[in-house]
């Protein structure tokens, strides 16, 4: 243990003065930090490394893991059944030809937009305390966007041809639009999870007997070139500058094409110019819910209380309700200027989601996914850790049935009447297929939230060493 | 060649006579001349038949040979479409009775999964005093087609006469057509289509739109396969009452099977118009309104609620 502290003071004694001053901003305040390595404290960097150190699943851990893993399960067979029998095993029909495929689709890239928020819009707006964060919200964007792309296959009435797109692309279609960004976001965000985590993985090589040997050579595979020199950590917090510039347009454009499939049609309640900012003001606040609600359970499940603490949760509350304010005003201009117009063709659809049959989640979706929380945080007793939590879930729920009220209810309202069809394609409530392969999606990402944190540490080891060894200085 | 420049002819030709059997009346000597005359027993059974002239003439049965199939028409080419043709439908609302011979006959033709129609006939009505009538609508083969604007694979596209047509064999079924269509003509096969052995084993066609494939979206082809022969697509030639007539626009002529109109003079008579022309799609289908009707729109009801409960 102590040898292990003694190396990750020295690390820049050979650095001058002048390349200080010339390297980036974030750099500067490592190298800076990392000057004076004498006045540290190895006991406290040892203690926060225990801390933080990934931990071995605990009874409760692997509980969670079974369940996971059987709803998994459960959804690998229904999708099983899907492939064999075709789409027909979904409540799916010709009039609703998407369903909740899809708003677990848009629920997903929504929720993926959290990675570019909290590490990307914090660390270029110089917001510190945002850091012990990063981890978790990158871990998220990384398992939503992943699922993204594998909800959208599974939507697919001919996935064996999905290759088509890349041999027979046509570049005017938002759908290839659309397989462009994702994909440039997914690399973006496995790159921003990967890049802060070097100086983590060094630290974690050091500790060959707790993560035991297999875990021991992936970490080595992956990081062992990390020598933590001044040299890599000016290249690295170069990288990470331009990622998190690069990410920001991609963030907006991956939401905005999602919200063009639909917008890009001449359909009551999609023909909307607002489309695209009113996906990403509900994207960034369906993340930032997902973060909170993360942040809650990580340290509860990792005694984490001393790193994310109080504060985190009172700066956070004060995150989500920007946001619920920012995406309710969307909504207003949504639903509002319609509503007043009440045109022939927008009518039975603006009716169905007001007082029709979509009402009860429609204003579910609005009263818990924006007014409440919006409420409960807006007072300083609102904004603990546990009422965070709370408004977290809403926010999260409010947000995935507010992606199936995008979806179903205008495609139950086509311009001309559904008629010469089967009874059954007059309404749409998913299937037992669509409900396991769609909870199934959830606990897959769940699970990849979960492994990943079994693998690497939830918060930033080094990044935290550094700050404490920043605060320590400013007592000194 | 030929053929073509006379397309017209043979075209309302094909209207009125059964398929395959008159390749040798326009050509009586080569009949006798081709050396199978000798082959040829007459069975002394004559049919009538209508020459190119315009006069009714006698032929033994036994001289008709059936016409051979015309060999496969290339993936290419069908993309491409029939060039100098561009197909236009006139669709008379005064005329539907919601008889759905149109929809059968279509269906069958084209080995439809049961439930599914490419046509469908749609009781409309405007506004609360305006009158109720039927609407058959089948796909619009827009000339600005939302769907194939949207398809990421090219797998519907415009053809050069106008054919809003699907390759099967290169659809993913990601349904964002369906969603972009207005005129909800899309149709998907949620299963596997239930289709007799020997037609699913067959190649896809994108000229006949057969064999329908599980996972893939379908629609209303307007026939191009018949069109490619010159002949009015099934619905055209299965509706008794003459609601639906199909022509080429460049030749400003449109046919019902009994009656042939010029394409400008109907239109402009009896104020012909498309579907949600606010769209901006402008749809090769143009309706003719509904007024001086044939029969009561309740003659329908009836057999509305066979699909309809």
């Amino acid at each position: 243990m102590n040898r292990g502290s003694k190396t990750i003071k020295y690390k820049t004694n050979n650095l001058n003065e002048t390349t200080v001053e010339n390297s980036i901003l974030i750099a500067k305040e490592k190298i800076i930090v990392s000057l004076k390595p004498e006045k540290l404290n190895s006991a406290d960097d040892d203690k926060i490394i225990d801390d933080l150190l990934p931990q071995k699943f605990g009874k409760a851990g692997k509980i969670w893991v079974g369940i996971l893993l059987a709803f998994c399960m459960v959804g690998m067979f229904a999708y099983y059944r899907q492939l064999r029998y075709g789409l027909v095993v979904t409540s799916m029909r010709d009039y609703v030809s998407w369903g909740i495929y899809i708003s677990n689709f848009v629920f997903f890239v929504a929720i993926s937009l959290v990675g570019s928020l909290i590490t990307a819009v914090f660390r270029l707006a110089g917001v510190k305390w945002g850091s012990p964060l990063t981890r978790i919200a990158e871990i998220i964007a990384v398992a939503a966007i992943i699922f993204a792309s594998l909800i959208i296959i599974v939507d697919m009435g001919s996935p064996e041809r999905f290759y088509n797109l890349f041999t027979h692309g046509r570049i005017q279609s938002p759908i290839i639009w659309d397989v462009i960004v994702i994909t440039t976001y997914f690399f973006i965000s496995i790159l921003l999870l990967y890049y802060p985590l070097l100086p983590d993985i060094k630290i974690l090589l050091r500790f060959k007997e707790r993560s035991g040997v297999r875990l021991h050579k992936f970490y080595s595979f992956i990081g062992s070139f990390w020598k933590g020199t001044p040299e890599q950590f000016k290249l690295s917090d170069k990288a990470i500058n331009i990622l998190c510039v690069s990410i920001i347009p991609v963030a907006f454009t991956i939401h905005t094409v999602t919200s063009w499939l639909f917008a890009t049609t001449y359909r009551p309640g999609w023909d909307s110019t607002n489309f695209g900012a009113y996906f990403i003001a509900g994207a960034f606040l369906v993340g930032a819910g997902a973060v909170v609600v993360a942040m809650y359970i990580f340290r509860k499940a990792y005694h984490l209380e001393k790193y994310i603490t109080d504060n985190h949760f009172e700066k956070m509350g004060r995150v989500v309700v920007l946001l619920s304010l920012l995406y309710l005003y969307f909504n207003v201009n949504e639903f509002l200027t319609p509503f007043f117009k009440m045109k022939e063709s927008e009518a039975a659809y603006l009716n169905g989601l007001f007082t029709g049959n979509f009402a009860l989640v429609f204003w579910f979706a609005i009263l818990a996914g924006m007014i409440v929380p919006i409420l409960i945080l807006l007072f300083k007793k609102g904004r603990k850790p546990l009422p965070v939590f709370i408004v977290g879930i809403m926010v999260v729920v409010g947000a995935w049935f507010k992606r199936y009220l995008i979806v179903t209810p205008t495609l139950l309202h086509p311009f001309l009447p559904m008629h010469d069809v089967p009874a059954s394609y007059h309404h749409y409530f998913p299937s037992w297929e669509e409900w396991a392969i769609t909870v199934g999606s959830l606990a897959g990402c769940m699970l990849i939230i979960t492994l990943l944190a079994r693998i690497f540490p939830i918060i930033p080891i080094q990044e935290t060493l550094t700050e404490q060894h920043e605060i320590a200085e400013q007592n000194i | 060649m030929d053929q073509e420049n006379n397309s017209r002819r043979n075209f309302l030709l094909g209207g009125l006579l059964a398929a395959g059997a008159i390749a040798g009346c326009n050509t009586n000597k080569d009949v006798f001349e081709s050396g199978i005359v000798g082959d040829v027993k007459p069975s002394g059974k004559k049919v009538k038949l209508l020459s190119v002239d315009g006069d009714v003439i006698e032929v033994d049965e036994a001289f008709l040979k059936p016409v051979p199939h015309m060999p496969p028409i290339s993936n290419t080419e069908a993309r491409k479409g029939i060039p100098g043709k561009k197909f236009v439908m006139v669709i008379d609302l005064s005329r539907c009775k919601n008889l759905k011979k149109c929809q059968e006959a279509c269906n069958h033709a084209h080995e439809l999964n049961p439930g599914e129609n490419w046509i469908k006939v749609e009781p409309m009505k405007s506004a609360e005093f305006t009158a109720p009538y039927w609407e058959p609508t089948t796909c619009m083969h827009c000339d600005e087609p939302p769907c194939v604007k949207v398809c990421p694979v090219d797998a519907t596209f415009k053809r050069e006469d106008g054919i809003v047509a699907i390759d099967s064999d290169r659809c993913i079924g990601c349904r964002f057509c369906m969603a972009a269509c207005p005129y909800s003509a899309r149709v998907f096969n949620w299963s596997e289509p239930e289709i007799p052995a020997e037609i699913a084993a067959q190649p896809y066609s994108i000229e006949t739109s057969i064999p329908q494939k599980k996972g893939t979206v379908s629609k209303c082809d307007f026939c191009a396969d018949m069109t490619r022969e010159g002949m009015l697509p099934h619905c055209v030639s299965a509706c008794p009452n003459g609601v639906f007539a199909f022509g080429d626009i460049n030749e400003d002529t449109v046919s019902n099977g009994a009656e042939t109109f010029r394409f400008s003079d109907l239109i402009k008579d009896k104020a012909g118009y498309r579907l949600m022309e606010d769209l901006g799609t402008k749809p090769s289908v143009y309706y003719l309104p509904p007024v001086n009707r044939n029969f009561p729109y309740e003659s329908g009801l009836e057999n509305d609620k066979i699909q309809n409960k």
